[in-house]
C-alpha cells in the first residue's frame, strides 16, 4: 500500500543492533511474561507507525552511540594520559589558551550530524503524522475519562469501554484504524507501545492517530499522561482480531442487551438504584454516560479499566466497594444489601 | 593586590550572645551571609525532597505494593519535583552566585544588598508556604492537603473542578512568591556584574563563572515571568471566574502547557549554566591550565541561552502538534546540542596536555562530564520527535532529566562545595570522606538512573503509584530502589563531612588549590568588606599574573 510510506533506514544493521540491544535488555528484565498478551516493548513493533519509530530510534541510537564512544574515549584518554604525576609537581604544564581551527572542527562536525539527524527525523514525522486516511479505514472515537476509556465506532454503531477491538491489517490490503482522541475531563494519553507512539487526549483539542497492526493478539498499554488519583490503573487492552473475528465481534456488539428472565431481580435492582445514572445497557432504560457502557460487559476480559479480571468475585467486590480495587475511582460504593448485590452481579453476568 | 586584611573593631574579635548572632543572620544584607543562607536552606529542602524520593522508590519497589496510598504517592512526586527545582536547585545556585560573583569581580557586595535579602526571604518563605499545605486535611473540601497535581500542574487538573480545596493554591502561591524572589536576585546579579567590576576587569576578562551567571540571570528574567503570569491567570481562573485554562468553560489546556514550558525549558538551562560555570573554574585549576577557548565558551553560553528559548514545545511532542511544528522543535532542540557539545570539547581540551590533580572537586567534575555527555545524548534521542512519541511521559524521560539534574547539576554542585568550602569556612572538607561520598554516590547514581531508562523502553509510564506484575518491570524497579538508598547514604556522608569539617577540618589559608581568580587572594573566610583595597586586574587570571611575574597572562591579551 503506497499511501503508508515506510521510511527506509539501514535495515540489516538496524536489525542486528536491535537484536543485540534487545537481548541485553531482556537479560536485565528476565521475568516470566503472561503468555496471552504481548508486552509493551517499543522495540517490538507490530504496526507501521511503531515500526517507523523503532527504525528511526535504532538509527538515532547508532549515531548517538558513535558520538558517545568517541567523546567518552577522548575523556578517558585525557584523564589517564594527563593525570598529574608527583614528580616535578611544582612545574606547571604549557599554558594553552585555545585554537581556532580545533574549535571550528568541533563546531562544524556536530552541525553536520544535526542536519543528518533532522532530515531522517522529519521524514518519519511526515510519514506518520500526515498519512491520509484510506476509504476502508476503521474509525474509532476514543474518549478519555477519569480513569477509563470509552470507545465509540461511529460507522458501526458500537459503544464499548477499556478494551479496544480492531482488525488486523494485511499489508497487501491495508485496513488501518484511525482514532479520534477526545477527553471528557482532564488530559490523558493513549499509549500502546507496540502499535504506535502515544498521543494525548486533551479537552477541547481533538487529536488523531492511526495504527495498522500486522499480527493478531492482545496488545497492552495504559494512560501515559497524569490524569488524577488513579492514573496508574487506567490500563488499555487492544485486541487485534482477524477479519472474521472482528466482524463477529462487531455483530455481537451491535445487538442490544440479552434479556435473561433468570436475572430479572438483578436488573430491577440495577434500574432501581443509582447504577443506571452512570451506566448504559443497550435496549433498556439505563442510558447513563458517566461510566462505561455495560451492554456487553461479559465480552470484556477485565473490569475497572484493566485493574481486575472480569470474574464473579471481582465484580461483586467492585460493586460493593470500588475503593478496594481502585482507591480514588469515581464509582461510589453503592451500599447494596447482600441480596441486591448478588442479584446485580448475576444480572451483570448475563450481559454477554 | 589586596591580600592584606584590615581589622575593624567590633566585627571580628568580639563574641556576641547567640541571640545577637541569630539577629545578625536574620537581618543580614551581606552577600556572603545571604549566599550561605540560600545554600543552607536549600540543603534542608534537599533532605526533605530526598525523603520524598525514597518514599516514591519504596512504593515502586515491586508491583502492587501498598506502602502508601495513591493520594500520598501523587503528593510525593508533586512535592519532590516542585521542591527540588524551586527550593533546592535554584536557591543553591543563587547562593553560590551570591557568594562568588562579587568576590570574583573584586566588589564589596552585590549592587542592591537589601533587595538581595528581600529576594532570599521571599524564596525561603515560598518554600515554607508550599510545606504548610501538609497541615491541611485531605478529606476536607475547602482545606486540602499537599498538592497532588504534578510539578507542572497541567490544566485542567489544576482547575477547581478537579482540584477542590486549597492544595494546588499552596503550589501556585509558593511558585509565585519564590518567582518574585528569583526575579529580584536575577536583577541584582545583572546589575552587580555590569556595574561593580573592579578596575581593569573588562567584560572580556571576567571569569567564566561570572559570565555564565550573567547569562543565567538574564534567562531567569525571561523564563520566570511567563510562569508568574500563568500562576496569576490560574488564580484568576480559580477565584475570580476566569476561563483561561478552564476547559469546562472553553478554556485552553494547551495554552497552559505553552506557558509552563516556555518557562520550563529555559529553566533547565538556568540550572545547568551555573554548573557549566563551576566546571569552567574547577577543571582549569585542577588541570593546571587556563580554560581552552575562553571566547568560544562565552559565545557558546550566549548561543545556548538564545536557542533554548525556542525549544520549549519539545515537552509537548505528544499533544498533537502538526508535522511542521514538530519538525521545527526537533531542529531547534537538536541545535542546542551543538554549543553544548562545544563546551564539553573545550573542557576536555582544557584537561588535554594538563597535569590533572584528582582531588575531590575534580573527581566530581569528571563525573559531571561523563554523565552530562550521556544526558545530552539521550536528549538528542528525545529531540527526534517520533522517538519521543514513545519515550515521552515514560520512565526513560525520568531517567534522562535525573541524569541532567543529579548526574549533571548535583555532581557539579558537589564539586563546587568541595572547591569553595575552604574559602567559605576557612577549613578544608575531609578528602577521605569526600572520596567515600564520591564513589558511593557514583555507584548509587548509576545503579538508579542507568537502569531507569529500561522500564521506559518497556512501556512503563511515569507518575504511576503502582504497576501490574508480569510486564518485566519488577526486577528493574527493585534495582533502582536499591540505588536510591545508596545515594541517600552518600548524601549522609556528605552532610556529615560538612558538619565535621566545619569543626575539625584542616585550616589551610587563603589559597589551598593554587588557583587564579580573585576570591583566593583574600582571607578564608573573607572579611565582611571582602577587599581591603579594591584590586586592579590586567588579565583573566589575576593570581596567575601575581604568582608568575615572569610569564603573566596579561602579556597574551
Amino acid at each position: 500500500m503506497s499511501m503508508l510510506r515506510k521510511p527506509s533506514t539501514m535495515r540489516p544493521l538496524a536489525q542486528t543492533i536491535q537484536l543485540l540491544f534487545w537481548s541485553a535488555v531482556t537479560a536485565w528484565a528476565s521475568e516470566p511474561k503472561s503468555s496471552a498478551s504481548s508486552g509493551t516493548n517499543i522495540f517490538a513493533p507490530a504496526s507501521t507507525p511503531a515500526k517507523s519509530i523503532a527504525d528511526l530510534s535504532i538509527f538515532v541510537l547508532v549515531i548517538t552511540g558513535i558520538i558517545f564512544v568517541v567523546v567518552f574515549g577522548l575523556l578517558v584518554y585525557s584523564v589517564v594520559k594527563f593525570r598529574g604525576r608527583a614528580i616535578g609537581a611544582n612545574r606547571e604544564p604549557a599554558q594553552v589558551y585555545g585554537s581556532t581551527q580545533i574549535e571550528l572542527a568541533w563546531t562544524i562536525v556536530p552541525i553536520l550530524i544535526v542536519v543528518v539527524l533532522f532530515l531522517a527525523t522529519a521524514r518519519v514525522i511526515h510519514a506518520v503524522e500526515d498519512a491520509p486516511e484510506p476509504a476502508g479505514a476503521v474509525e474509532v472515537t476514543v474518549i478519555g475519562h477519569q480513569y477509563w476509556w470509552e470507545f465509540r465506532y461511529p460507522k458501526l454503531g458500537i459503544v464499548t469501554a477499556n478494551e479496544l477491538h480492531i482488525p488486523v491489517s494485511d499489508p497487501s490490503h491495508s485496513t488501518p484504524t484511525f482514532l479520534q482522541l477526545l477527553s471528557a475531563d482532564t488530559d490523558h494519553s493513549f499509549w500502546v507501545p507496540e502499535l504506535a507512539g502515544k498521543t494525548d487526549l486533551i479537552p477541547n483539542h481533538p487529536n488523531r492517530m492511526w495504527m495498522d497492526p500486522q499480527r493478531t493478539g492482545v496488545f497492552l498499554g495504559q494512560c501515559a499522561q497524569y490524569c488524577g488519583t488513579q492514573h496508574a490503573k487506567m490500563l488499555l487492552r487492544v485486541s487485534v482480531d482477524g477479519p472474521e473475528d472482528f466482524a463477529a465481534w462487531a455483530r455481537a456488539q451491535q445487538r442490544p442487551a440479552v434479556e435473561d428472565v433468570g436475572a430479572i431481580a438483578g436488573r430491577r435492582a440495577f434500574e432501581r438504584n443509582a447504577c443506571m445514572n452512570c451506566h448504559a445497557v443497550g435496549g433498556r432504560p439505563a442510558n447513563g454516560r458517566f461510566g462505561p457502557d455495560l451492554t456487553h460487559l461479559m465480552s470484556r476480559a477485565t473490569i475497572a479499566a484493566g485493574a481486575a479480571e472480569n470474574t464473579r468475585q471481582n465484580l461483586r467486590l467492585w460493586i460493593q466497594n470500588p475503593g478496594a480495587i481502585k482507591p480514588g475511582s469515581l464509582m461510589p460504593a453503592m451500599k447494596l444489601s447482600d441480596a441486591d448485590l448478588d442479584a446485580v452481579v448475576s444480572y451483570m453476568e448475563t450481559l454477554h | 593586590m589586596s591580600s592584606n586584611a584590615i581589622t575593624i573593631p567590633g566585627t571580628q574579635i568580639e563574641t556576641r550572645p547567640w541571640v545577637d548572632e541569630l539577629h545578625q543572620w536574620l537581618a543580614t544584607v551581606d552577600h556572603k551571609r545571604l549566599g550561605i543562607l540560600y545554600i543552607v536552606s536549600a540543603l534542608l529542602f534537599l533532605a526533605v525532597g530526598g525523603v520524598e524520593a525514597l518514599i516514591i522508590r519504596i512504593q515502586l519497589m515491586h508491583s502492587h505494593n501498598n506502602f502508601v496510598s495513591p493520594e500520598v504517592f501523587n503528593q510525593m512526586f508533586t512535592m519532590h519535583g516542585t521542591t527540588m527545582i524551586f527550593f533546592v536547585a535554584m536557591p543553591i545556585l543563587f547562593g553560590f552566585a551570591n557568594y562568588l560573583v562579587p568576590l570574583m569581580i573584586g566588589a564589596r557586595d552585590m549592587a542592591f544588598p537589601r533587595l538581595n535579602a528581600f529576594s532570599f526571604w521571599l524564596s525561603f518563605l515560598g518554600g515554607l508556604l508550599l510545606y504548610f499545605s501538609f497541615l491541611g486535611g485531605s478529606g476536607l473540601y475547602g482545606a486540602g492537603s499537599a498538592p497532588d497535581v504534578g510539578w507542572w500542574s497541567y490544566a485542567p487538573l489544576g482547575a477547581r473542578a478537579f482540584s477542590p480545596g486549597h492544595s494546588s493554591d499552596y503550589w501556585t502561591l509558593a511558585l509565585l512568591v519564590s518567582g518574585f524572589g528569583s526575579i529580584g536576585t536575577a536583577i541584582n546579579i545583572i546589575a552587580t556584574i555590569l556595574c561593580l567590576r573592579c578596575p581593569g576587569m573588562k567584560i572580556s576578562r571576567m571569569p567564566l563563572l561570572v559570565w555564565m551567571n550573567l547569562v543565567m540571570a538574564g534567562m531567569v528574567l525571561i523564563a520566570i515571568t511567563p510562569l508568574s503570569a500563568a500562576q496569576i491567570m490560574l488564580l484568576i481562573d480559580r477565584y475570580l471566574g476566569g476561563h483561561f485554562f478552564d476547559t469546562q468553560a472553553g478554556g485552553s489546556a494547551v495554552l497552559w502547557m505553552h506557558f509552563f514550558w516556555i518557562f520550563g525549558h529555559p529553566e533547565v538551562y538556568v540550572l545547568i549554566i551555573p554548573c557549566f560555570a563551576f566546571m569552567s573554574e574547577i577543571i582549569p585549576v585542577f588541570s593546571r591550565k587556563p580554560i581552552f577557548g575562553y571566547p568560544v565558551m562565552v559565545a557558546a553560553t550566549v548561543c545556548i541561552a538564545f536557542v533554548s528559548m525556542s525549544v520549549w514545545a519539545h515537552h509537548m511532542f505528544t499533544i498533537g502538534m502538526n508535522s511542521y511544528a514538530n519538525s521545527f522543535f526537533t531542529l531547534t532542540t537538536m541545535a542546542v546540542g551543538v554549543p553544548t557539545g562545544i563546551k564539553i570539547f573545550n573542557w576536555i581540551g582544557t584537561m588535554w596536555g594538563g597535569r590533572i590533580q584528582f582531588k575531590t572537586p575534580m573527581l566530581f567534575s569528571i563525573g559531571f562530564l561523563f554523565q552530562f555527555l550521556i544526558a545530552g545524548l539521550t536528549g538528542i534521542m528525545m529531540a527526534a520527535s517520533p522517538f519521543d512519541w514513545q519515550l515521552s511521559l515514560s520512565y526513560f524521560v525520568v531517567a534522562h532529566f535525573h541524569y541532567v539534574i543529579v548526574g549533571g547539576i548535583l555532581f557539579a554542585l558537589f564539586a563546587a562545595f568541595y572547591y569553595w568550602y575552604p574559602k567559605i569556612t576557612g577549613r578544608m572538607l575531609s578528602e577521605r570522606l569526600g572520596k567515600w561520598h564520591f564513589w558511593l554516590f557514583l555507584i548509587g547514581f548509576h545503579l538508579t538512573f542507568d537502569v531507569m531508562h529500561i522500564p521506559g523502553l518497556l512501556g512503563m509510564p511515569r507518575r504511576i503509584y503502582t504497576y501490574e506484575p508480569g510486564r518485566g518491570w519488577d526486577n528493574l524497579n527493585f534495582i533502582i530502589t536499591v540505588g536510591a538508598f545508596i545515594q541517600a547514604l552518600a548524601i549522609l556522608v556528605f552532610l556529615a563531612n560538612l558538619v565535621i569539617s566545619y569543626f575539625k577540618g584542616a585550616r589551610i589559608g587563603n589559597d589551598p588549590w593554587d588557583a587564579w581568580t580573585l576570591e583566593w587572594s583574600i582571607s578564608s573566610p573573607p572579611p565582611a568588606y571582602n577587599f581591603a583595597t579594591v584590586p586592579t586586574v590586567a588579565s583573566r587570571r589575576p593570581l596567575w599574573d601575581l604568582k608568575h611575574p615572569e610569564d603573566p597572562d596579561s602579556r597574551y591579551e
